[in-house]
């Protein structure tokens, strides 16, 4: 009883109890937490179902590894491009951001190579299950999100070069950068998965 | 007071200009930016609730029609006929058609009226108006939520004029039935359908969640700390939790299922023959899909019923002009039930040849969920207590969600029990259980719901005599309905069998049926009414003449009585005290606005 008789006694409002993150921020981890949710949710299927009858694995396409690469590398080019911004040199922030869209351009390619690879390797969708349908799935949806990311990158691009108004808070390309490093440490666990468990 | 009003700019600016207009009744928005791409939270909880109603009233209106096979299973009524053409040939419901009716009275019931019609409604139409914010933490986000649900709706609504008719193997779309378009016709296009509007449905809450879980986090008012806000807004924050954390789960199951049918993966199909033709598929597991989806289907179960409870709670508090019994109780058994909702999917599995010590885990974490629900119930009887109860109709349907709710959630301790569950599964006593306890008691939270605050979304009553009609007919018709169906399935009658009488041991049930057909007719007349009471009362109904017409102490009483975009035309008030002051100090209440005075005595 006691506790919830004192409620209405807390001196202190809601301050801000260290807690200064800005609401977009908040709302991308959140939906980062939910975007997780869902790869977790075709992990652990993939998990049950390579202890089933009739599992096959796959061999993973090297250009798996050249998209890797690419991707690390445009994480770091939006970090760059962050602190392009953070320090106003707008040339600079805009060439970086216009190189992390390339690389992401470049990632999706590469795993649409990867993905004709393994098709000419006779794994398909049709018939038996295996690594190789998920594989598909998994990577697909991944490449969606990645597609996403770049879609937003376009257009604040557009918006250093054509906006009407100038833009000084990091905001914006702060929770861009969030989401990009989450695609990218995304890719980096679904790498490491396949690798270890399929 | 920094972080709370730290944002407030942002969302000021970007509404200071219409807020001024505001002051003086002088719009410049258009029709088309005030009431369909609306960004007002107001607005596009009302959009939430009427677009529910219309869903409601075709998800009812289903029952209806295979409460009709199964109450009158050799009769036939010509008229079906003239409506529904070769679906009901000589007015007598085709198997396929019942299949389908039961599926989608399913899907439009759990997922478009007791998800996005409830907790979309009140989760916008409150969450802003009780923590004191402007609007939600992005309101382009918060309209973008509607309009995919709406296209979700326009898909699953188009999905039924088909030529092979809507998705029709129930509403959980298990496979290898769903999977296979040979399997049946409600597998086959409509299925798709049925994938996609789920998948804009899940886009849809997601974006609701995200927008529910910052706004109440980042945007509450100057005092107004987590535990001053009103149990409605924990509920729905509750809510907003379980939603996005498991909608994307079940969405991930659906992507397989879209692959496995339309190009041949084998994620949940194995081994099968159709039609003498052996199938290619190989490896795959039906019961995969079942963790998937209950993955998610558990937690939807709370995020129906939540919002019913937080409403129930904040309603009877003003209702009984009486302090929530146990505020930090009520706080606590959400959180137990929220965590306990994703560690009990696997009983609804029971029998689909699950591990039977695996399966006493789960009794066991199911049974726990028993502990929390009970100190609600309590809370609320005792919050009720020799309280000075005002019987409103929304007091009154407050009252029948606690009557409802332990009724159905005690049926619940016998499903949970692996043992019993043999007998029990895929009985009428699993669709008395869950109606009773989730589909109706949430219903009666949305009622109180409505009528309580009806007059801060229109600025009008609704009819009290309407509806106190449509409270006693409900509640004595829901135990009408769903307790005989109890009896129904101890006897062992089986559920989603369109016609029972080739049993002579059901045959004692036949008059049974018969009556809860007619009374189920009975009581979606009196919803029809309750929804003329609705509409009515925006036009013509009494109007509010006072800010605060209940008396009550939270904030959405303190806006005018038809705020404008951006709730209050001055400051946002600052909040003192917690939100259930009422009878203290000689005082029938005290607003949250309210310094603690001097005197003033601790509770």
């Amino acid at each position: 009883m006691v506790s919830e008789l004192n409620i209405s006694e807390h001196k202190t409002p809601a301050k801000g109890n260290g807690r200064k993150m800005h609401p977009h921020k908040f709302t991308l981890w959140v939906a980062i937490a939910s975007i997780l949710m869902m790869f977790a949710g075709l992990t652990s299927a993939f998990i049950v179902k390579s202890n089933l009858v009739g599992w096959r694995t796959v061999t993973m396409p090297d250009v798996f590894w050249i998209s890797t690469a690419v991707i690390v590398a445009s994480s770091i080019t939006m970090q760059m491009a962050v602190r392009a911004f953070r320090q106003r040199v707008m040339q600079q922030y805009r060439l970086l951001t216009a190189i992390t869209v390339l690389l992401g351009l470049g990632f999706v390619v590469l795993q649409y190579m990867g993905f004709h690879e393994l098709w000419k390797n006779n794994i398909r969708f049709i018939g038996a299950s295996g690594a190789g349908q998920f594989l598909y799935v998994i990577f697909g949806l991944h490449a969606i999100h990645v597609i996403g990311g770049m879609v937003a990158l376009v257009i604040m691009f557009g918006r250093a070069f054509f906006g009407r108004v100038k833009q000084y808070s990091p905001v914006p390309v702060e929770v861009m950068a969030t989401y990009w490093h989450f695609v990218d440490i995304l890719w980096l666990y679904l790498l490491v998965f396949f690798l270890i468990v399929g | 007071m920094s972080d709370a009003l730290h944002i407030q700019p942002e969302v000021g600016t970007s509404h200071g200009a219409h807020h001024d207009e505001h002051h003086v009744h002088h719009h410049k928005e258009t029709f088309i930016t005030k009431y369909i791409f609306s960004q007002d939270h107001k607005t596009i909880g009302k959009q939430f609730l009427i677009t529910g109603i219309i869903w409601a009233i075709i998800g009812g209106l289903f029952s209806v029609l295979f409460r009709l096979q199964l109450g009158f299973p050799d009769q036939t009524f010509p008229i079906l006929e003239t409506f529904f053409g070769k679906w009901a040939e000589g007015g007598r419901i085709k198997p396929e058609f019942y299949y389908a009716l039961v599926t989608m009275h399913g899907t439009v019931l759990v997922f478009f009226v007791l998800t996005a019609g409830l907790s979309g409604t009140f989760a916008n139409l409150l969450i802003p108006l009780q923590v004191g914010a402007r609007d939600m933490a992005s309101p382009l986000m918060n309209m973008l939520s509607y309009w995919f649900f709406f296209m979700a709706s326009v898909v699953m609504i188009a999905s039924m004029f088909i030529q092979t008719g809507p998705a029709a193997g129930g509403w959980t779309v298990y496979p290898p039935l769903s999977a296979l378009g040979e399997a049946s016709i409600g597998s086959k296009a409509g299925m798709d359908m049925w994938i996609i509007a789920m998948a804009l449905f899940v886009v849809s809450q997601l974006l609701a969640g995200l927008n529910y879980v910052s706004t109440i986090l980042n945007m509450r008012t100057k005092g107004m700390s987590m535990t001053r806000l009103p149990l409605t807004v924990w509920a729905l924050f509750f809510t907003a939790v379980l939603g996005i954390l498991s909608f994307p789960v079940l969405l991930s199951g659906l992507i397989l299922l879209l692959f496995d049918r339309n190009l041949g993966t084998s994620f949940y199909l194995s081994d099968i023959y159709i039609g003498g033709q052996a199938l290619p598929n190989e490896g795959g597991s039906a019961i995969l899909f079942q963790h998937l989806f209950w993955f998610l289907g558990h937690p939807e179960v709370y995020i129906i019923l939540l919002p019913a409870m937080g409403m129930v709670s904040e309603v009877l508090s003003v209702n009984s002009r009486k302090p929530i019994f146990g505020y930090m109780a009520m706080l606590g058994s959400m959180f137990a039930i929220c965590i306990l909702a994703f560690l009990v999917w696997a009983h609804h599995m029971f029998v689909t040849g699950l591990n039977p010590f695996l399966g006493s885990v789960f009794v066991l974490l199911t049974l726990l969920i028993a502990v929390p629900s009970a100190i609600k119930v309590f809370n609320w009887l005792t919050t009720l207590w020799r309280g000075n109860i005002r019987f409103t109709p929304a007091a009154l349907f407050g009252i029948g969600f606690v009557s409802l709710f332990i009724s159905g959630g005690l049926t619940g301790i016998f499903l949970g029990n692996s043992t019993i569950d043999i007998h029990l599964h895929d009985t009428m006593f699993v669709v008395a259980h869950f109606h009773i306890v989730m589909g109706v008691a949430s219903f009666f939270g949305m009622f109180a719901g409505v009528y309580h605050w009806f007059p801060k979304m229109y600025g009008r009553y609704m009819n009290n005599t309407l509806g106190y009609i449509h409270f006693w007919v409900t509640m004595i018709g829901a135990y009408l309905i769903f307790w005989p169906i109890h009896y129904q399935g101890l006897a062992g009658m089986p559920r989603r069998y369109l016609d029972k009488s080739v049993w002579v041991n059901f045959s004692q049930f036949h008059e049974l049926d018969k009556m809860i057909t007619v009374v189920s007719i009975i009581v979606f007349a009196v919803q029809l009414m309750f929804v003329f009471n609705f509409f009515y009362s925006i036009f013509k109904g009494r109007k509010v003449t006072t800010q605060n017409p209940w008396g009550a102490t939270t904030l959405e009483w303190t806006t005018p009585i038809n705020p404008g975009h951006g709730n209050w035309t001055g400051e946002i008030p600052e909040v003192h005290r917690w939100a259930y002051d009422y009878g203290k100090d000689g005082r029938e209440f005290i607003p949250q606005t309210e310094p603690v005075g001097a005197n003033e005595s601790k509770h």
